[in-house]
Protein backbone atom coordinates (compact mmCIF):
# COMPACT_ATOMS: atom_id res chain seq x y z
CA UNK A 1 0.00 0.00 0.00
CA UNK A 2 1.30 3.44 -0.88
CA UNK A 3 2.14 5.96 1.80
CA UNK A 4 -0.87 7.78 3.20
CA UNK A 5 -1.28 11.49 2.62
CA UNK A 6 -3.65 14.00 4.15
CA UNK A 7 -6.08 15.24 1.54
CA UNK A 8 -9.32 17.14 1.38
CA UNK A 9 -12.23 15.11 0.06
CA UNK A 10 -12.66 17.41 -2.93
CA UNK A 11 -9.00 17.06 -3.90
CA UNK A 12 -9.06 13.32 -3.38
CA UNK A 13 -11.96 12.99 -5.84
CA UNK A 14 -10.00 14.97 -8.42
CA UNK A 15 -6.84 12.91 -7.94
CA UNK A 16 -8.84 9.67 -8.14
CA UNK A 17 -10.46 10.83 -11.38
CA UNK A 18 -7.00 11.36 -12.87
CA UNK A 19 -6.00 7.90 -11.66
CA UNK A 20 -9.09 6.50 -13.40
CA UNK A 21 -7.87 7.95 -16.68
CA UNK A 22 -10.07 11.03 -16.85
CA UNK A 23 -8.30 13.73 -18.88
CA UNK A 24 -11.29 15.99 -19.53
CA UNK A 25 -12.89 18.16 -16.90
CA UNK A 26 -15.54 20.80 -17.46
CA UNK A 27 -16.96 22.73 -14.58
CA UNK A 28 -17.88 25.96 -12.93
CA UNK A 29 -16.76 26.78 -9.39
CA UNK A 30 -19.22 26.66 -6.51
CA UNK A 31 -18.79 26.31 -2.75
CA UNK A 32 -18.27 23.75 -1.20
CA UNK A 33 -16.72 21.83 -4.10
CA UNK A 34 -14.42 24.45 -5.62
CA UNK A 35 -11.19 22.72 -4.52
CA UNK A 36 -12.04 19.94 -6.97
CA UNK A 37 -12.22 22.38 -9.88
CA UNK A 38 -9.06 24.14 -8.70
CA UNK A 39 -7.16 20.86 -8.43
CA UNK A 40 -8.11 19.93 -11.98
CA UNK A 41 -7.10 23.37 -13.22
CA UNK A 42 -3.67 22.82 -11.74
CA UNK A 43 -3.12 19.22 -12.77
CA UNK A 44 -4.81 18.58 -16.12
CA UNK A 45 -2.80 21.02 -18.29
CA UNK A 46 0.40 19.31 -17.09
CA UNK A 47 -0.96 15.91 -18.17
CA UNK A 48 -1.96 16.96 -21.68
CA UNK A 49 -5.52 16.94 -20.46
CA UNK A 50 -8.28 19.45 -20.96
CA UNK A 51 -9.43 21.65 -18.12
CA UNK A 52 -12.10 24.11 -19.07
CA UNK A 53 -13.98 26.46 -16.79
CA UNK A 54 -17.17 26.75 -18.76
CA UNK A 55 -19.28 29.89 -18.97
CA UNK A 56 -22.05 28.13 -17.09
CA UNK A 57 -23.03 24.78 -15.60
CA UNK A 58 -25.22 24.13 -18.61
CA UNK A 59 -22.29 24.61 -20.96
CA UNK A 60 -20.12 22.33 -18.81
CA UNK A 61 -22.53 19.39 -18.89
CA UNK A 62 -22.96 19.76 -22.64
CA UNK A 63 -19.19 19.63 -23.08
CA UNK A 64 -19.32 16.40 -21.09
CA UNK A 65 -21.83 15.05 -23.62
CA UNK A 66 -19.45 15.94 -26.43
CA UNK A 67 -16.37 14.27 -24.97
CA UNK A 68 -18.30 11.22 -23.81
CA UNK A 69 -19.65 10.79 -27.36
CA UNK A 70 -16.03 10.42 -28.46
CA UNK A 71 -15.52 7.58 -26.01
CA UNK A 72 -13.27 9.41 -23.54
CA UNK A 73 -13.58 9.41 -19.77
CA UNK A 74 -14.97 12.78 -18.73
CA UNK A 75 -16.43 14.43 -15.69
CA UNK A 76 -18.01 17.50 -14.21
CA UNK A 77 -18.65 18.51 -10.64
CA UNK A 78 -20.76 21.01 -8.79
CA UNK A 79 -22.83 21.59 -5.70
CA UNK A 80 -26.60 21.44 -5.37
CA UNK A 81 -27.85 24.53 -7.28
CA UNK A 82 -25.26 23.83 -9.98
CA UNK A 83 -26.51 20.25 -10.37
CA UNK A 84 -30.01 21.59 -10.96
CA UNK A 85 -28.60 23.61 -13.83
CA UNK A 86 -26.92 20.49 -15.21
CA UNK A 87 -30.11 18.45 -14.98
CA UNK A 88 -31.11 18.91 -18.61
CA UNK A 89 -27.75 17.54 -19.70
CA UNK A 90 -28.05 14.60 -17.33
CA UNK A 91 -31.28 13.59 -19.03
CA UNK A 92 -29.69 14.01 -22.47
CA UNK A 93 -26.74 11.85 -21.38
CA UNK A 94 -29.23 9.15 -20.42
CA UNK A 95 -31.16 9.58 -23.65
CA UNK A 96 -27.94 9.20 -25.63
CA UNK A 97 -26.79 6.21 -23.53
CA UNK A 98 -23.54 7.98 -22.71
CA UNK A 99 -21.28 7.27 -19.75
CA UNK A 100 -20.37 10.22 -17.52
CA UNK A 101 -19.05 10.83 -14.05
CA UNK A 102 -20.71 13.64 -12.13
CA UNK A 103 -19.96 14.85 -8.61
CA UNK A 104 -22.41 16.65 -6.33
CA UNK A 105 -20.88 18.01 -3.12
CA UNK A 106 -24.22 18.91 -1.59
CA UNK A 107 -25.12 22.08 0.27
CA UNK A 108 -28.35 23.23 1.89
CA UNK A 109 -31.32 24.01 -0.31
CA UNK A 110 -33.72 24.55 -1.98
CA UNK A 111 -32.97 27.52 -4.21
CA UNK A 112 -29.62 29.11 -3.61
CA UNK A 113 -29.93 27.69 -0.09
CA UNK A 114 -26.76 27.92 1.96
CA UNK A 115 -23.22 26.66 1.70
CA UNK A 116 -23.17 24.28 4.65
CA UNK A 117 -23.46 20.50 4.16
CA UNK A 118 -26.71 18.79 3.27
CA UNK A 119 -28.08 15.55 1.84
CA UNK A 120 -31.26 17.04 0.49
CA UNK A 121 -30.45 16.22 -3.14
CA UNK A 122 -31.14 12.53 -2.48
CA UNK A 123 -34.34 12.58 -4.50
CA UNK A 124 -32.75 14.60 -7.28
CA UNK A 125 -29.78 12.22 -7.48
CA UNK A 126 -31.73 8.97 -7.33
CA UNK A 127 -34.73 10.14 -9.36
CA UNK A 128 -33.13 12.62 -11.74
CA UNK A 129 -34.47 14.88 -14.42
CA UNK A 130 -37.13 14.28 -17.10
CA UNK A 131 -37.71 10.96 -18.78
CA UNK A 132 -37.36 7.31 -17.89
CA UNK A 133 -33.82 6.77 -16.74
CA UNK A 134 -31.62 5.79 -13.85
CA UNK A 135 -28.38 7.14 -12.41
CA UNK A 136 -25.89 5.11 -10.42
CA UNK A 137 -25.48 7.05 -7.18
CA UNK A 138 -22.44 6.43 -5.01
CA UNK A 139 -22.34 7.78 -1.46
CA UNK A 140 -18.88 7.81 0.18
CA UNK A 141 -18.49 8.30 3.92
CA UNK A 142 -14.74 8.93 4.04
CA UNK A 143 -12.03 10.55 1.98
CA UNK A 144 -10.63 7.09 1.22
CA UNK A 145 -14.00 6.00 -0.11
CA UNK A 146 -14.19 9.17 -2.22
CA UNK A 147 -11.12 7.81 -4.00
CA UNK A 148 -12.34 4.24 -4.43
CA UNK A 149 -15.87 5.23 -5.44
CA UNK A 150 -14.63 7.79 -7.96
CA UNK A 151 -12.63 5.10 -9.72
CA UNK A 152 -15.56 2.71 -9.41
CA UNK A 153 -17.88 5.41 -10.76
CA UNK A 154 -15.91 5.81 -13.98
CA UNK A 155 -15.86 2.04 -14.43
CA UNK A 156 -19.58 1.58 -13.82
CA UNK A 157 -20.47 4.49 -16.09
CA UNK A 158 -18.54 2.90 -18.95
CA UNK A 159 -19.78 -0.60 -18.21
CA UNK A 160 -23.46 0.33 -18.26
CA UNK A 161 -23.31 3.39 -20.52
CA UNK A 162 -24.94 5.63 -17.97
CA UNK A 163 -24.15 8.44 -15.55
CA UNK A 164 -22.54 7.56 -12.26
CA UNK A 165 -22.93 10.30 -9.69
CA UNK A 166 -20.80 10.67 -6.59
CA UNK A 167 -23.10 12.18 -3.97
CA UNK A 168 -21.01 13.79 -1.24
CA UNK A 169 -21.63 16.80 0.98
CA UNK A 170 -19.81 19.88 2.16
CA UNK A 171 -18.30 18.16 5.18
CA UNK A 172 -16.79 15.29 3.24
CA UNK A 173 -15.61 17.66 0.54
CA UNK A 174 -13.87 19.96 3.00
CA UNK A 175 -12.48 17.53 5.55
CA UNK A 176 -9.01 16.01 5.41
CA UNK A 177 -8.20 12.43 6.28
CA UNK A 178 -5.23 10.21 5.56
CA UNK A 179 -5.75 8.54 2.24
CA UNK A 180 -3.86 5.94 0.27
CA UNK A 181 -3.73 6.72 -3.42
CA UNK A 182 -3.27 3.14 -4.49
CA UNK A 183 -5.35 2.72 -7.60
CA UNK A 184 -4.89 -0.97 -8.24
CA UNK A 185 -5.98 -2.12 -11.64
CA UNK A 186 -8.21 0.34 -13.50
CA UNK A 187 -10.85 -1.37 -15.64
CA UNK A 188 -11.52 0.00 -19.10
CA UNK A 189 -14.25 -0.94 -21.54
CA UNK A 190 -14.49 -1.10 -25.33
CA UNK A 191 -16.73 1.58 -26.76
CA UNK A 192 -17.71 0.43 -30.24
CA UNK A 193 -20.55 2.97 -30.18
CA UNK A 194 -18.27 5.99 -29.86
CA UNK A 195 -17.97 8.58 -32.63
CA UNK A 196 -14.28 8.13 -33.27
CA UNK A 197 -14.33 8.36 -37.07
CA UNK A 198 -15.40 5.55 -39.39
CA UNK A 199 -12.12 5.51 -41.33
CA UNK A 200 -14.46 4.45 -44.13
CA UNK A 201 -14.49 1.00 -42.55
CA UNK A 202 -17.80 0.94 -40.69
CA UNK A 203 -21.20 2.62 -40.72
CA UNK A 204 -21.56 5.91 -38.87
CA UNK A 205 -22.13 5.80 -35.14
CA UNK A 206 -24.91 8.16 -34.23
CA UNK A 207 -25.36 9.63 -30.76
CA UNK A 208 -28.90 10.88 -30.41
CA UNK A 209 -31.71 11.09 -27.88
CA UNK A 210 -34.48 12.15 -30.27
CA UNK A 211 -36.98 9.80 -31.85
CA UNK A 212 -40.36 10.86 -33.20
CA UNK A 213 -41.48 7.28 -33.61
CA UNK A 214 -43.13 6.20 -30.36
CA UNK A 215 -42.43 2.50 -30.87
CA UNK A 216 -38.76 3.20 -31.52
CA UNK A 217 -38.43 5.43 -28.45
CA UNK A 218 -40.13 2.76 -26.38
CA UNK A 219 -37.67 0.20 -27.69
CA UNK A 220 -34.76 2.46 -26.68
CA UNK A 221 -36.22 2.74 -23.19
CA UNK A 222 -36.55 -1.03 -22.92
CA UNK A 223 -32.94 -1.48 -23.97
CA UNK A 224 -31.81 1.12 -21.45
CA UNK A 225 -33.73 -0.56 -18.67
CA UNK A 226 -32.26 -3.95 -19.54
CA UNK A 227 -28.88 -2.40 -18.75
CA UNK A 228 -30.27 -0.80 -15.58
CA UNK A 229 -31.64 -4.19 -14.49
CA UNK A 230 -28.19 -5.65 -14.87
CA UNK A 231 -26.66 -2.83 -12.83
CA UNK A 232 -29.31 -3.32 -10.17
CA UNK A 233 -28.57 -7.04 -10.00
CA UNK A 234 -24.79 -6.68 -9.86
CA UNK A 235 -23.72 -3.40 -8.37
CA UNK A 236 -25.43 -2.95 -5.01
CA UNK A 237 -22.96 -1.90 -2.32
CA UNK A 238 -23.59 -1.43 1.39
CA UNK A 239 -21.93 -1.85 4.77
CA UNK A 240 -23.45 -3.62 7.74
CA UNK A 241 -22.23 -2.47 11.15
CA UNK A 242 -22.98 -4.37 14.38
CA UNK A 243 -26.15 -5.82 12.84
CA UNK A 244 -25.68 -9.43 14.08
CA UNK A 245 -28.17 -9.20 16.94
CA UNK A 246 -29.49 -5.69 16.46
CA UNK A 247 -32.93 -4.61 17.71
CA UNK A 248 -32.70 -1.19 16.13
CA UNK A 249 -31.33 -0.64 12.65
CA UNK A 250 -30.04 2.79 11.74
CA UNK A 251 -29.94 3.47 8.01
CA UNK A 252 -27.69 6.29 6.97
CA UNK A 253 -25.21 7.27 4.26
CA UNK A 254 -22.33 9.68 3.86
CA UNK A 255 -21.41 11.99 6.72
CA UNK A 256 -24.49 11.15 8.80
CA UNK A 257 -23.43 7.49 8.72
CA UNK A 258 -20.23 8.58 10.48
CA UNK A 259 -22.26 10.36 13.16
CA UNK A 260 -24.59 7.35 13.39
CA UNK A 261 -21.71 4.93 13.85
CA UNK A 262 -20.70 6.82 17.00
CA UNK A 263 -24.32 6.75 18.19
CA UNK A 264 -24.58 2.99 17.56
CA UNK A 265 -21.41 2.45 19.61
CA UNK A 266 -22.75 4.61 22.45
CA UNK A 267 -26.11 2.82 22.38
CA UNK A 268 -24.31 -0.53 22.58
CA UNK A 269 -22.28 0.76 25.52
CA UNK A 270 -25.61 1.59 27.19
CA UNK A 271 -26.89 -1.93 26.57
CA UNK A 272 -29.10 -1.20 23.57
CA UNK A 273 -28.59 -3.49 20.62
CA UNK A 274 -28.23 -1.03 17.79
CA UNK A 275 -26.72 -1.60 14.39
CA UNK A 276 -26.45 0.18 11.08
CA UNK A 277 -26.92 -0.56 7.41
CA UNK A 278 -25.08 2.02 5.35
CA UNK A 279 -26.11 2.15 1.70
CA UNK A 280 -22.99 2.87 -0.39
CA UNK A 281 -24.98 2.78 -3.62
CA UNK A 282 -28.15 4.87 -3.21
CA UNK A 283 -29.17 3.54 -6.59
CA UNK A 284 -29.23 0.62 -6.82
CA UNK A 285 -30.55 0.75 -3.26
CA UNK A 286 -29.63 -2.17 -0.95
CA UNK A 287 -33.18 -3.50 -0.75
CA UNK A 288 -32.30 -7.11 0.09
CA UNK A 289 -30.30 -6.57 3.30
CA UNK A 290 -32.92 -4.09 4.51
CA UNK A 291 -35.77 -6.50 3.86
CA UNK A 292 -33.85 -9.25 5.62
CA UNK A 293 -33.24 -6.93 8.59
CA UNK A 294 -36.97 -6.12 8.73
CA UNK A 295 -37.60 -9.66 9.94
CA UNK A 296 -35.13 -9.25 12.79
CA UNK A 297 -35.21 -5.73 14.16
CA UNK A 298 -37.93 -3.82 16.05
CA UNK A 299 -37.58 -0.60 14.10
CA UNK A 300 -35.51 1.35 11.61
CA UNK A 301 -34.24 4.91 11.82
CA UNK A 302 -33.40 6.87 8.72
CA UNK A 303 -30.73 9.41 9.65
CA UNK A 304 -30.31 12.01 6.95
CA UNK A 305 -29.76 15.71 6.38
CA UNK A 306 -33.05 16.34 4.61
CA UNK A 307 -36.68 16.58 5.63
CA UNK A 308 -36.88 12.83 5.01
CA UNK A 309 -36.04 11.61 1.52
CA UNK A 310 -34.19 8.31 1.84
CA UNK A 311 -36.74 7.25 4.44
CA UNK A 312 -39.17 6.53 1.57
CA UNK A 313 -36.71 4.08 0.02
CA UNK A 314 -36.24 2.43 3.41
CA UNK A 315 -40.01 2.03 3.78
CA UNK A 316 -40.27 0.60 0.27
CA UNK A 317 -37.35 -1.77 0.74
CA UNK A 318 -38.67 -3.06 4.07
CA UNK A 319 -42.25 -3.10 2.73
CA UNK A 320 -43.29 -1.22 5.87
CA UNK A 321 -42.87 -4.37 7.95
CA UNK A 322 -41.48 -2.34 10.83
CA UNK A 323 -41.77 1.32 11.82
CA UNK A 324 -39.24 3.63 10.21
CA UNK A 325 -38.40 6.70 12.30
CA UNK A 326 -36.76 9.81 10.95
CA UNK A 327 -33.82 11.56 12.55
CA UNK A 328 -32.95 14.59 10.52
CA UNK A 329 -31.57 18.10 10.47
CA UNK A 330 -31.59 20.38 7.46
CA UNK A 331 -30.36 23.67 6.11
CA UNK A 332 -26.71 22.84 6.71
CA UNK A 333 -27.04 21.49 10.25
CA UNK A 334 -25.53 18.07 10.95
CA UNK A 335 -27.41 15.85 13.41
CA UNK A 336 -25.41 15.30 16.59
CA UNK A 337 -24.50 11.93 18.04
CA UNK A 338 -26.82 12.79 20.94
CA UNK A 339 -29.77 13.37 18.62
CA UNK A 340 -29.25 10.02 16.89
CA UNK A 341 -28.81 8.32 20.25
CA UNK A 342 -32.12 9.76 21.51
CA UNK A 343 -33.85 8.42 18.42
CA UNK A 344 -32.29 5.00 18.97
CA UNK A 345 -33.64 5.00 22.54
CA UNK A 346 -37.08 5.95 21.22
CA UNK A 347 -37.00 3.24 18.54
CA UNK A 348 -35.94 0.63 21.07
CA UNK A 349 -39.04 1.39 23.16
CA UNK A 350 -41.71 1.70 20.49
CA UNK A 351 -40.66 -1.01 18.08
CA UNK A 352 -42.98 -3.92 17.41
CA UNK A 353 -42.33 -7.50 18.47
CA UNK A 354 -38.98 -8.94 17.66
CA UNK A 355 -39.48 -11.82 15.26
CA UNK B 1 -4.50 6.24 24.21
CA UNK B 2 -8.08 7.20 23.44
CA UNK B 3 -9.13 9.87 21.00
CA UNK B 4 -8.17 13.49 21.53
CA UNK B 5 -10.61 16.02 20.10
CA UNK B 6 -9.24 19.48 19.49
CA UNK B 7 -10.81 22.74 18.31
CA UNK B 8 -8.73 25.65 17.01
CA UNK B 9 -10.52 28.97 16.77
CA UNK B 10 -9.75 32.60 16.10
CA UNK B 11 -9.89 35.19 13.35
CA UNK B 12 -9.34 34.34 9.70
CA UNK B 13 -5.68 34.99 8.91
CA UNK B 14 -4.27 33.86 12.25
CA UNK B 15 -3.27 30.48 10.87
CA UNK B 16 -6.06 28.59 12.59
CA UNK B 17 -6.57 26.09 9.76
CA UNK B 18 -2.82 25.69 9.34
CA UNK B 19 -2.41 24.90 13.06
CA UNK B 20 -4.91 22.10 12.75
CA UNK B 21 -3.23 20.84 9.62
CA UNK B 22 0.12 20.84 11.41
CA UNK B 23 -1.16 18.66 14.25
CA UNK B 24 -3.04 16.39 11.83
CA UNK B 25 0.14 15.82 9.85
CA UNK B 26 1.99 15.14 13.08
CA UNK B 27 -0.50 12.41 13.90
CA UNK B 28 -0.22 10.98 10.40
CA UNK B 29 3.57 10.84 10.79
CA UNK B 30 3.01 8.66 13.86
CA UNK B 31 0.68 6.47 11.82
CA UNK B 32 -2.35 7.33 13.93
CA UNK B 33 -5.92 7.93 12.81
CA UNK B 34 -6.76 11.56 12.19
CA UNK B 35 -9.45 13.81 10.80
CA UNK B 36 -9.36 17.56 10.09
CA UNK B 37 -12.52 19.52 9.48
CA UNK B 38 -12.47 23.26 8.77
CA UNK B 39 -15.16 25.86 8.92
CA UNK B 40 -15.60 27.12 5.41
CA UNK B 41 -17.39 29.96 3.72
CA UNK B 42 -17.58 33.63 4.63
CA UNK B 43 -15.63 33.15 7.85
CA UNK B 44 -12.55 32.23 5.81
CA UNK B 45 -12.51 35.78 4.52
CA UNK B 46 -11.82 37.70 7.69
CA UNK B 47 -14.44 36.64 10.23
CA UNK B 48 -14.06 33.84 12.71
CA UNK B 49 -12.36 30.64 11.63
CA UNK B 50 -12.21 27.31 13.33
CA UNK B 51 -11.19 23.76 12.66
CA UNK B 52 -11.71 20.45 14.40
CA UNK B 53 -9.02 17.82 14.63
CA UNK B 54 -9.45 14.33 16.03
CA UNK B 55 -6.40 12.19 16.72
CA UNK B 56 -7.08 8.61 17.72
CA UNK B 57 -5.73 5.09 17.80
CA UNK B 58 -9.12 3.76 16.71
CA UNK B 59 -10.96 4.45 13.44
CA UNK B 60 -12.67 7.84 13.69
CA UNK B 61 -16.45 8.00 13.37
CA UNK B 62 -17.79 11.50 13.11
CA UNK B 63 -15.15 14.16 12.36
CA UNK B 64 -17.32 16.76 14.08
CA UNK B 65 -16.12 17.81 17.52
CA UNK B 66 -18.96 18.64 19.90
CA UNK B 67 -17.14 18.11 23.21
CA UNK B 68 -13.50 19.08 22.77
CA UNK B 69 -10.74 17.77 25.05
CA UNK B 70 -8.51 20.65 24.00
CA UNK B 71 -9.21 24.13 22.64
CA UNK B 72 -6.76 26.61 21.18
CA UNK B 73 -8.30 30.07 21.11
CA UNK B 74 -6.96 33.26 19.61
CA UNK B 75 -9.76 35.76 20.16
CA UNK B 76 -12.38 36.63 22.77
CA UNK B 77 -15.47 35.35 20.91
CA UNK B 78 -13.80 31.98 20.36
CA UNK B 79 -12.92 31.64 24.03
CA UNK B 80 -16.49 32.58 24.99
CA UNK B 81 -17.91 30.02 22.58
CA UNK B 82 -15.64 27.06 23.24
CA UNK B 83 -14.77 27.33 26.92
CA UNK B 84 -18.17 26.01 27.88
CA UNK B 85 -17.91 23.09 25.44
CA UNK B 86 -14.67 21.75 26.94
CA UNK B 87 -15.01 18.43 28.71
CA UNK B 88 -14.29 18.55 32.46
CA UNK B 89 -10.53 18.30 32.85
CA UNK B 90 -10.06 19.67 29.33
CA UNK B 91 -7.24 22.00 28.39
CA UNK B 92 -7.55 25.51 26.98
CA UNK B 93 -4.61 27.21 25.26
CA UNK B 94 -5.28 30.91 25.32
CA UNK B 95 -3.43 33.64 23.44
CA UNK B 96 -3.35 36.00 26.42
CA UNK B 97 -2.06 38.92 24.38
CA UNK B 98 -5.38 38.97 22.51
CA UNK B 99 -7.79 37.49 25.05
CA UNK B 100 -8.40 39.77 27.95
CA UNK B 101 -10.12 37.49 30.41
CA UNK B 102 -9.25 34.41 32.42
CA UNK B 103 -11.16 31.13 32.25
CA UNK B 104 -14.48 31.13 34.09
CA UNK B 105 -14.57 27.41 34.64
CA UNK B 106 -12.56 25.88 37.43
CA UNK B 107 -12.80 22.28 36.21
CA UNK B 108 -10.49 22.86 33.24
CA UNK B 109 -6.79 23.61 32.87
CA UNK B 110 -6.18 26.94 31.16
CA UNK B 111 -2.73 27.74 29.79
CA UNK B 112 -2.12 31.40 29.08
CA UNK B 113 0.51 32.15 26.48
CA UNK B 114 1.01 35.74 25.24
CA UNK B 115 1.62 34.18 21.86
CA UNK B 116 1.05 37.19 19.62
CA UNK B 117 3.37 39.35 21.74
CA UNK B 118 6.02 36.63 21.99
CA UNK B 119 5.91 36.17 18.23
CA UNK B 120 6.19 39.85 17.48
CA UNK B 121 8.97 40.42 20.09
CA UNK B 122 10.99 37.72 18.36
CA UNK B 123 10.46 38.88 14.79
CA UNK B 124 7.95 36.13 14.15
CA UNK B 125 4.91 38.16 13.20
CA UNK B 126 2.06 35.92 12.11
CA UNK B 127 3.42 32.84 13.86
CA UNK B 128 1.56 33.19 17.17
CA UNK B 129 -0.34 30.05 16.19
CA UNK B 130 2.90 28.05 16.15
CA UNK B 131 3.87 29.44 19.57
CA UNK B 132 0.59 28.10 20.92
CA UNK B 133 1.10 24.74 19.20
CA UNK B 134 4.53 24.45 20.80
CA UNK B 135 2.96 24.93 24.20
CA UNK B 136 0.15 22.51 23.36
CA UNK B 137 2.57 19.78 22.40
CA UNK B 138 4.45 20.30 25.69
CA UNK B 139 1.32 20.21 27.84
CA UNK B 140 -0.71 17.52 26.07
CA UNK B 141 1.86 15.28 24.40
CA UNK B 142 -0.78 14.68 21.73
CA UNK B 143 1.94 14.43 19.11
CA UNK B 144 5.64 13.80 19.58
CA UNK B 145 7.93 16.82 19.97
CA UNK B 146 10.76 14.80 18.40
CA UNK B 147 9.00 15.00 15.03
CA UNK B 148 8.58 18.78 15.10
CA UNK B 149 11.42 19.53 12.71
CA UNK B 150 10.49 16.80 10.21
CA UNK B 151 6.94 18.00 10.36
CA UNK B 152 7.74 21.66 9.73
CA UNK B 153 9.89 20.67 6.75
CA UNK B 154 7.11 18.50 5.41
CA UNK B 155 4.33 21.01 5.70
CA UNK B 156 6.00 24.30 4.76
CA UNK B 157 5.50 24.78 1.00
CA UNK B 158 8.59 24.26 -1.16
CA UNK B 159 8.48 27.89 -2.28
CA UNK B 160 8.67 29.18 1.28
CA UNK B 161 11.66 27.30 2.66
CA UNK B 162 12.71 30.49 4.45
CA UNK B 163 9.80 29.89 6.82
CA UNK B 164 11.16 26.63 8.23
CA UNK B 165 13.57 28.24 10.69
CA UNK B 166 10.97 30.81 11.76
CA UNK B 167 8.30 28.17 12.38
CA UNK B 168 10.73 26.05 14.38
CA UNK B 169 11.72 29.07 16.46
CA UNK B 170 8.05 29.87 17.16
CA UNK B 171 7.33 26.29 18.19
CA UNK B 172 10.37 26.32 20.43
CA UNK B 173 9.33 29.54 22.19
CA UNK B 174 5.91 28.07 22.93
CA UNK B 175 7.32 24.72 24.02
CA UNK B 176 9.64 26.40 26.52
CA UNK B 177 7.12 28.96 27.80
CA UNK B 178 6.53 28.39 31.49
CA UNK B 179 2.87 28.92 32.38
Amino acid sequence: MSEKVLMKGNEAIAEAALMAGCRHYFGYPITPQTELTAYMAKRLPKMDGVFLQAESELAAINMVIGVSSCGKRVMTSSSSPGISLKSEGLSYLAGCCLPAFVVNVQRGGPGLGGIQPSQSDYWQATRGAHGDYRTIVLAPDSVQEMVSLTIKGFELADKYRMTAMLLADGTLGQMMEPVSLDAGEIKTFDKPWATTGTKMARPHNIINSLSLIPEELEQWNLERFARYDEAEANEVMYEEYRMEDADVCVVSFGITARVSKNAVDEARANGIKAGMIRPITLWPFPKKPLLAAADKVKAFISVEMSMGQMIEDVELATRCKKPVLLCSRTGGVIPSVKEVLEKINEAEKIGGDRA
Amino acid sequence: MAATQIIFAGFGGQGILFSGKFLANGALLEDRQVSWLPSYGPEMRGGTANCSVIISDMPIGSPIVADPDVIVVMNNPSFDKYEELLVPGGKAFVDSSLITRQAVRTDIDAYYVPATKLASDNGLDGLANMVLIGNLIRKTGVISWDNAETLVKKIVPAKRQDLIELNLKALDIGYNWEN
